[in-house]
């Protein structure tokens, strides 16, 4: 039977009550084709929350294009376009600049309408990151969400260049001589952050007001932003449906995630992490993907994890 | 008034992309189509056109942007040729498929490997279909005319398609020729402003580019091909008016001293110009000979080309790209097909020359007259000769 | 406002497929997926709305009574109402 966690625990009754205090009206709809308990589909909601009315998503294919998108349906609320896959980025860059051109040639209403991309891992780090490079360098006026689920989900949990060290995927699987994915997980807010645009964030969508603030921050940003938001796959990391947010929180706590954000070249944790973070093993354990590892492997990785964390947090105290 | 100017013809097209008011041109560089989008950025920067100049990191985006851009509502324009067209490639049936009259200059060029940055049809015809309605221009006159049609073609209603124009690299891109270039008044006149179908605003919110099962994929495909099928209704309509108001006549496929011939080359884009020097010296010797060129690539002219050969003996189709593996060349294939149902169809003989930039000559075309003459009686034995190779 | 028909030959898709209904998605009831479901009890419940907040499927709403519940029209049954529900007022029951 499961306990009543004690308010004591909670931080504050703002934050208990915080859920009432966000918008109602859903923008990306019920009956949309996603997993039991995919956090990607959460994470996207939350964003299109945040984002309110005023904004045109371009949409990189994936799995939330597919499952959103079925002709003559769609689950979106914004106005949204899908092209490719590579291309999320080139396409809202496209759209950005007929939109300002028109609004200053006074073709449509003379208001600011945000253009947002977004991807997953592999739109973002892997075959997209040429289209996401450019559009960044050339200043539009434009958020870029990332909703990193670590693997190629749709195609059937492929390894991509963000899937965490010792991951097991259908293309890295672990086996007699093999401990799974055997590379680190690029950087992609760092690769970002190298652009000098003004805003590179992360989130988590089990941190929704941290992810909704930062989607806002972004929006109200005149010029292009970033977002690399954790986006838990039940299907793709063999976890329980269930514990899509909690694994969403295990991560930060463990500090393999930490929520920052790098405005204009400063960086800030948003969530601080306990000060004695939890052992990476938590996290670990509570997915398949992770369940082959050896305690040395384990180790290894929470070395690694600490030194990132370290190297994270030298940057934030500069400050 | 129309002026008559004397200009490179890269420049003419960017100077005919900037009287159509587009409002976002997103380019990448590649030979030899860079001088159009050079031209046009200085357009641009001298504040002579209100538009979004683009310089994308790639062709791939290019081709994304200004689907983009078409989809916020705006008249969009790119340029590029070979690599830069295979790299876009990707992303070609997805703007005929969202119905997105974008507009595309083509400077052909031969494709890799090896790599090789001369003239021939080697790339347009890769991206046969694609779902584009695909227009040759013969000279620089026609560049700049097909241009400005493009878009009057792209937009219409019953269109909704993107359209490019194939413009032969360097040999007609980086020539300097005589034209008429219209002016501002005229163009407005033609080409009103872009009335979009449908676009990306949140006061109308719209989803674009959804995803398609099994179950209507089929029906979806099927629409789009009529969508290019029945293009050529208004692509006639649109070249009428253009007659009216400019004076020059455009048709799917033309006529060049065909009275009475009984042998006919086709050919495409400049080589045509070069064609028709040969076809006056063998008139002049008495050789019932005559061109046809052809302008409208996609949606292909069937009915015009049978009644073009109508009566001919032999007909020799000129290409200027292989399809690899036996078929020849890739015009040649479309027309043996075309005319397969014909019951008193010409003999029909391939030549496939000016690969890589080699040049064509007159005399090449005189040679290959008289080397077709003979097909009436005899059947050549190679379904295509790759012309003036070294053996 | 009257129901798009869905289209079914070749000359009712509309060009370029464009989705002129926003949201039309709910239409389609992912309900169906679902083995478990869950089940509120009120008598614990907080109305902090954090069931709300994390479904995936926005398939939780508020009542009236300000009490929270799931549109079982759409709830695929994942669970993570009832894993996150502070004060446990949630259960999943087995469906059927």
């Amino acid at each position: 039977m499961k306990k009543a966690k004690q308010i004591k625990d909670l931080v504050t009754d703002f934050d208990l009550y915080a859920p009432k205090l966000v918008e109602k009206e859903e923008y990306f709809v019920s009956g949309h084709r996603a997993c039991q308990g995919c956090g990607e589909a959460l994470a996207v909601r939350l964003m299109t929350k945040a984002l309110g009315r005023n904004a045109v998503i371009t949409c990189a294919t994936g799995c939330m294009e597919i499952i959103s998108s079925n002709y003559p349906f769609t689950a979106w609320k914004n106005p949204w376009v899908h092209v490719a896959f590579p291309n999320a980025a080139s396409v809202g860059s496209g759209v950005e600049a007929g939109l300002k051109t028109l609004r200053r040639k006074g073709r449509i209403p003379d208001r600011r309408v945000k253009v947002v991309s977004m991807g997953g891992d592999g739109g973002t780090a892997d075959i997209g990151l040429q289209a996401l490079s450019g559009a960044m360098e050339r200043g539009h006026d434009m958020l870029y969400v990332c909703f990193d689920n670590e693997a190629y989900m749709n195609t059937g949990i492929q390894r991509s260049s963000a899937t965490p060290f010792g991951a097991s995927t259908t293309t890295a699987p672990a086996g007699k001589t093999s401990f799974g994915n055997r590379r680190w997980k690029k950087n992609m807010p760092e690769i970002m952050a190298a652009h000098g645009i003004p805003y590179v964030a992360t989130a988590s969508h089990s941190y929704p007001l941290d992810f909704m603030n930062k989607v806002k921050k972004a929006v109200n940003i005149e010029g292009p932003c970033y977002i690399h938001c954790y986006s838990a796959c039940p299907t793709g990391w063999r976890s329980a449906s269930n514990a899509t947010v909690k694994l969403g929180r295990l991560v930060v706590e463990t500090g393999m995630f930490p929520l920052y954000e790098i405005e204009d070249g400063i960086y800030k944790m948003t969530v601080d992490p306990p000060t004695k973070r939890r052992p990476i093993e938590d996290y670990l354990k509570l997915q398949g993907r992770f369940r082959h590892l050896t305690p040395d492997q384990i180790k290894y990785i929470q070395e690694r994890v600490d030194v990132e964390f370290d190297k994270l947090m030298k940057k934030i105290n500069k400050n | 008034m129309s002026k008559r100017i004397g200009m490179e013809v890269a420049i003419a097209a960017a100077e005919a992309v900037a009287l159509c008011r587009i409002d976002v041109a997103a380019v990448y560089p590649i030979t030899p189509s860079t001088h159009i989008a050079e031209h046009l950025s200085d357009i641009v920067s001298n504040g002579e056109l209100d538009a979004e100049f683009m310089t994308v990191e790639s062709e791939h985006s290019a081709m994304s942007a200004i689907i983009g851009a078409s989809t916020a509502g705006a008249r969009a324009f790119t340029a590029t040729g070979s690599q830069g067209l295979m790299y876009m490639h990707e992303m070609l049936p997805v703007a005929s498929a969202m119905r997105l009259p974008v507009v595309m200059a083509i400077g052909n060029r031969a494709v890799s490997g090896p790599l090789n940055i001369l003239n021939d049809h080697g790339d347009i015809m890769m991206e046969r279909d694609a779902g584009w309605i695909s227009l040759f221009a013969q000279n620089g006159q026609e560049v700049i005319d097909m241009i400005i049609q493009a878009f009057k073609i792209a937009e219409h209603r019953d269109v909704m398609l993107p359209v490019n124009v194939s413009i032969d690299g360097f040999i007609l891109t980086h020539m300097v020729e005589a034209m008429e270039m219209p002016d501002q008044e005229e163009v407005d006149r033609f080409l009103p402003p872009f009335k979009p179908f449908e676009t990306l605003h949140p006061d109308q919110p719209v989803s674009m580019g959804a995803f398609a099962g099994n179950d209507i994929y089929t029906e979806i495909s099927k629409s789009k091909d009529m969508a290019l099928v029945n293009s050529k209704k208004t692509i006639l309509q649109v070249w009428k008016e253009w007659k009216k108001q400019f004076g020059r006549s455009y048709e799917p496929i033309e006529s060049y001293k065909t009275d009475n011939a009984e042998i006919l080359i086709l050919t495409m884009g400049s080589m045509s110009e070069t064609a028709e020097i040969a076809i006056d010296s063998l008139r002049a010797k008495g050789m019932p000979v005559g061109l046809l060129k052809l302008k409208l690539w996609r949606p292909f002219p069937y009915d015009e080309l049978k009644k073009a050969v109508k009566g001919v003996k032999v007909l020799a189709v000129i290409d200027r790209a292989i399809s690899y593996g036996g078929s020849g060349g890739p015009v040649c294939g479309e027309i043996r097909s075309a005319l397969y149902d014909e019951r008193n169809r010409p003999a029909i003989v391939n030549y496939i020359i000016g690969l890589g930039g080699r040049d064509v000559t007159p005399e090449d075309f005189m040679m290959i007259a008289k080397a077709a003459s003979q097909a009436e009686k005899k059947a050549p034995k190679d379904r295509y000769v790759i012309y003036g190779v070294r053996e | 406002m009257v129901k798009r028909k869905w289209p079914e030959t070749w000359q009712e898709v509309n060009p370029g497929c464009i989705v002129f209904e926003p949201g039309s998605a709910s239409e389609y009831h992912t309900g169906t997926w679902r083995s478990q479901r869950p089940v509120w009890n009120n008598n614990k419940c907080i109305k902090c709305g954090i069931c709300y907040i994390f479904c995936p499927e926005g398939c939780i709403h508020e009542g009236t009574d300000g009490y929270f519940y799931a549109d079982l029209d759409y709830c695929k049954g994942c669970g993570i109402c009832a894993q996150e529900c502070w004060p446990a007022a949630i259960s999943m029951v087995e469906e059927g």
